[in-house]
């Protein structure tokens, strides 16, 4: 479509507005515990500067899908991380940047997530374009009604060929 | 029980009745991240009609803009989408399994 196609980077925002406490949406982030209800993955780490943090799928093998840095963090109100897939985790160009935003909106938490330095039109574009909007959903649906949307769990079908 | 849904349910409606937004949404969805003047490039719509148009979007939380050194950035915001599709579409179509694993292929590997 484009010639600076392979150059090009593509940045996704998505905003939901939470019934719930800044704490409690970090938490339900960066705790394994929460983060597998409703996205049927855990977020692992020590979430210090510099650390690392592994993207778990919950189940037996607990396969480390993604992989990253902690760039930035001031809890509860800010997370950058670093994100690439585990096997591209030496690859530059399909490193990317997930940012958290998380802040407090009348009796609210207004939370955006900021996924930039995107390889445009590569296959993590595609993934978090349908990934991002279930997961904020179903984080919305656990902290707002207790109960997790866990998409994830539901994928439990037999792994990809290759 | 609280319940936002209704309220925040009539603005994406609301925001969608209207075949100029849609056109603006689908413009957000070829290409995320524009300024209002590339957004409504080759639209026959006085800016300030945009203006308005990208506002009700915005209140709906269909559309997110972001500032980048003096430009505006807008982002399409599909969360509110997806939630409706839980709570409208989902619900009458029962698990769809086949579609869900299509996404955990994507999602997995890069590429298809």
């Amino acid at each position: 479509m484009n010639a600076h196609a392979s150059q090009s980077k593509a940045s996704f925002v998505y905003v939901t507005y939470i019934l719930s406490t800044p704490q409690k949406v970090f938490d339900a982030i960066v705790k394994p515990e929460i983060a597998r209800l409703y996205w049927g993955h855990e977020n692992v780490s020590d979430w210090k500067p510099g650390s690392k943090w592994e993207h778990v799928r919950v189940g037996d093998k607990r396969t480390v899908e993604l992989v990253g840095k902690v760039l930035e963090i001031s809890p509860p109100h800010r997370l950058v991380i670093s994100w690439a897939n585990e096997s591209q985790k030496d690859d530059p160009e399909k490193t990317s940047r997930v940012t958290f935003e998380v802040e407090g909106h009348r009796d609210m938490v207004k939370l955006t997530v900021i996924h930039d330095e995107l390889e445009a039109g590569g296959g993590m574009e595609k993934g978090i374009r349908m990934g991002w909007p279930m997961v904020l959903a179903g984080l919305k649906s656990l902290l707002e009604t207790g109960n997790g949307v866990v998409m994830f769990t539901l994928l439990e079908t037999p792994a990809k060929a290759g | 029980m609280t319940r936002r849904e209704p309220k925040d349910a009539d603005l994406v409606f609301k925001a969608l009745a209207d075949p100029t937004r849609r056109e603006l949404l689908d413009r957000l969805f070829e290409r995320n991240g524009r300024t209002l003047g590339e957004l409504c490039e080759g639209l026959d719509m006085a800016r300030q009609s945009a203006t308005q148009h990208i506002g009700v979007l915005e209140a709906a939380n269909l559309v997110s803009a972001r500032k980048r050194g003096r430009e505006k950035l807008h982002f399409i915001n599909p969360v509110p989408l997806h939630e409706i599709y839980e709570r409208w579409v989902r619900k009458f179509e029962g698990a769809r399994l086949e579609t869900l694993a299509d996404i955990k292929r994507v999602l997995e590997g890069d590429g298809r």
